[in-house]
C-alpha cells in the first residue's frame, strides 16, 4: 500500500460515505420499486380492484374471465394501407384467433347478469402481430386508468353513496350508465358490435400519420331481447348459442371499420365518442370460422394485449392502452402460475 | 503468469462502466415497470428488452476480451478469505449478466409474447408457450434481480473499501481514467 502524497481522511468518514453510497441506493431501488408510494397506482392495485369479494378466479383472467375461443380469417380489402402500412392490410387473407367473454371477474356468471360483452383478437400476417381487447359499448366508462380504478372500488361497496360520490367526481359515467340501461341487449355474441375504443396512431407508408379507432360491426342481423328473456334461456346461452350458429349457419362476420380523427378530436379520453360525420375506411372482414371451448382452446395462452401492434400502428396520447397492457400482463402471469386450478381436461385438439 | 497486466486493458475498463450504468438502469427500469401502469410503462419495458439483449451480446464480448487480456492480481495481502469472497462474487455478477437476460427472453417466449425491440427489430421465439416454464422463469427473473441488485451494492461497497479504506490499487485497475497519487500494487 502506498499512502504517501493522500489527504488525510478518517476511516471513520469513509465507512460513513460507503454507508450513505449503499443506503441511498437501496432507498432509491425501494422508491422506484413503488414500496414507499402505497399510493400508487399498480396492477396489483388495480387486480386487488377487480377481484371480487368471492375471491380470485383462479386460473382464469382477472377480468372478461368468461369466454370461448374462435378461429378464422381476416380478409382485408387493402384499404387500410391508406392509413398504415401494417402488412395486415394488405389485400389477403390473414389468420386470426380470439375470444368472445363477458365483462366480469367471475368465470360461471350468468349471461343476463352481465352488461359488457367483448372480443378478443389477434391477427398475424408475415411475421407480425396484432392484438386487441375490444367491447360492446359505443364509448369508455370513464376517462382515465385511475377513474377506472376508483369505479371499481365505488361499486363494490355497499354503501349507496359510494357511487353518488364517484359520479360527481367522474362525471363522465353518466354517459355510460345511461348506455347500460338503455342499449338493447342481444342473445349472440354474432350480433354485438364490438369497439376498441382507445386510439393510436396509423403511419401509412409515406410517413403519413393518422390518429384512429375502429370497430368490428356485426354482419348478422341483430334481433333485440329483454334482458329477462336471455336470462330465461340460462346461465351459459351465448356459448351454447355461438357453437350452435356457427354449426348450423357456417362462419360469422365482421366488418372492421376505422374512424379517423379530425384535428382537435379528443384522443386521450376513451369516454368521448367522435362526431359520427368522421372519414371512416372499412378495411376489411373477420370471418369466424370455428369455436372452441377456452379450457382447452386456442385463445387460452393468449394474452389479448393491446400494445401488441405490427409496424404502422403505435399508441397514441390514450393511457388506456399502456394500463391495459400493464394489468393484462400481470393477470396472465398470475393465471399461468395457477394453471393447475383451471386444467386442461387434456382433450385431443383436433 | 508472470506477465500478469497492472491494470485492466482500456477496453475492458471502458466496457466496465458502459455496462454497468446499463445494468444499474436494468434494475432501476425493472422494478419500475412493474409498479406501474401510467403511460410510461410501454417506453419503459420497450427500453428494458431493448437494452436486455444489448447486455447480452456485451457481456459476451467481455468475456472474450477477459480471456484475451486476463485480469490484473489481487494485492498479496489481501486475506485469502476476501480474495475468494472476490472471486466468487465476480463469477456471480458474470453468472447474471448472462443468465438475466436468458430468463427474460424466455419468460417471453413461454407465455407466446413477440419479442420485438427498438426499431422493430424482433427476435425469434426459441421456446413454446408454456404455463410451467413461463412461471419458473418469471419467478427466476423477478427473484434473482434482487439478488442482482443486492450483489451489485455488495460490489460497489467493495470497490469503494477498495479506493477509500484499504487504497491498495484495486479500484485503480478498473478506473476509467489514471487516479493521482495512486500506485499499483506492483510499484
Amino acid at each position: 500500500m502506498n499512502q504517501s502524497g493522500n489527504l488525510p481522511r478518517s476511516g471513520l468518514g469513509s465507512l460513513v460515505l460507503i454507508a450513505v453510497v449503499l443506503g441511498g441506493g437501496a432507498a432509491a431501488f425501494a422508491y422506484t420499486a413503488g414500496w414507499l408510494s402505497p399510493g400508487r397506482l399498480t396492477p396489483e392495485r388495480m387486480i386487488a380492484a377487480l377481484t371480487p369479494p368471492s375471491g380470485a378466479p383462479l386460473g382464469h383472467r382477472r377480468n372478461h374471465a368468461k369466454g370461448i375461443c374462435f378461429t378464422g380469417v381476416f380478409e382485408a380489402n387493402g384499404n387500410g394501407l391508406e392509413l398504415s402500412r401494417a402488412r395486415v392490410f394488405e389485400r389477403g387473407t390473414h389468420p386470426a384467433l380470439g375470444r368472445f367473454n363477458l365483462g366480469t371477474a367471475d368465470p360461471n356468471a350468468v349471461d343476463a347478469t352481465v352488461r359488457v360483452r367483448g372480443l378478443g383478437l389477434q391477427i398475424a400476417a408475415d411475421g407480425e402481430e396484432w392484438r386487441m381487447a375490444l367491447i360492446n359499448p359505443p364509448f369508455f366508462a370513464v376517462s382515465t386508468p385511475q377513474a377506472f380504478h376508483d369505479l371499481l372500488i365505488a361499486s363494490g361497496k355497499k354503501d349507496p353513496e359510494a357511487m353518488k360520490t364517484f359520479i360527481q367526481a367522474n362525471p363522465e359515467f353518466a354517459a355510460f350508465a345511461t348506455w347500460a340501461k338503455t342499449a338493447p341487449w342481444t342473445a349472440s355474441y354474432a350480433e354485438e358490435p364490438y369497439h376498441g375504443l382507445n386510439s393510436f396512431i396509423f403511419t401509412d407508408a409515406k410517413g403519413g400519420e393518422h390518429a384512429v379507432r375502429w370497430s368490428l360491426l356485426p354482419m348478422a342481423q341483430v334481433t333485440p331481447i329483454s334482458q329477462a328473456e336471455l336470462d330465461k334461456r340460462g346461465p351459459d346461452f351465448l356459448e351454447q348459442e355461438i357453437v350452435e350458429r356457427v354449426r348450423a349457419s357456417g362462419p360469422q362476420r365482421w366488418s372492421m371499420v376505422t374512424t379517423v380523427a379530425d384535428p382537435g378530436d379528443p384522443t386521450a379520453d376513451p369516454s368521448k365518442a367522435w362526431p359520427e360525420s368522421r372519414h371512416t375506411v372499412q378495411v376489411g372482414t373477420l370471418v369466424v370460422q370455428r369455436i372452441e371451448q377456452e379450457r382447452d382452446g386456442p385463445c387460452r395462452d393468449v394474452n389479448f394485449d393491446p400494445t401488441v401492434l405490427p409496424p404502422g400502428i403505435r399508441p397514441s396520447d390514450d393511457p388506456f392502452p399502456a394500463a391495459r397492457s400493464s394489468v393484462y400482463r400481470k393477470s396472465y402471469d398470475l393465471r399461468a402460475a395457477e394453471a393447475r386450478d383451471y386444467p386442461r381436461t387434456g382433450a385431443a385438439k383436433p | 503468469m508472470s506477465n500478469e497486466p497492472h491494470r485492466f486493458a482500456p477496453i475492458q475498463r471502458s466496457l466496465h462502466w458502459l455496462m454497468a450504468a446499463c445494468i444499474i438502469a436494468m434494475l432501476f427500469i425493472g422494478v419500475g415497470m412493474v409498479s406501474t401502469v401510467a403511460p410510461k410503462y410501454l417506453p419503459l419495458i420497450l427500453i428494458h428488452k431493448t437494452l436486455g439483449v444489448t447486455l447480452l451480446i456485451l457481456v459476451v464480448v467481455r468475456l472474450a476480451l477477459r480471456l484475451h487480456y486476463g485480469a490484473p492480481p489481487l494485492p498479496d495481502d489481501l486475506p485469502p478469505a476476501i480474495k475468494l469472497g472476490a472471486r466468487l462474487s465476480h463469477l456471480a455478477l458474470y453468472g447474471f449478466m448472462i443468465i438475466m437476460p436468458l430468463l427474460g427472453l424466455g419468460m417471453l417466449w413461454a407465455a407466446a409474447y413477440p419479442v420485438v425491440l427498438y426499431g422493430g427489430i424482433r427476435i425469434p421465439a426459441l421456446l413454446a408457450q408454456s404455463d410451467r416454464v413461463h412461471t419458473l422463469l418469471w419467478n427466476a427473473h423477478f427473484y434473482l434481480g434482487f439478488a442482482f441488485f443486492a450483489l451489485v451494492l455488495l460490489h460497489l461497497a467493495a470497490a469503494l473499501f477498495h479506493a477509500l479504506l484499504r487504497r491498495d490499487g484495486v479500484f485503480a485497475t478498473i478506473a476509467l481514467l489514471p487516479l493521482r497519487n495512486k500506485a499499483t500494487p506492483a510499484e
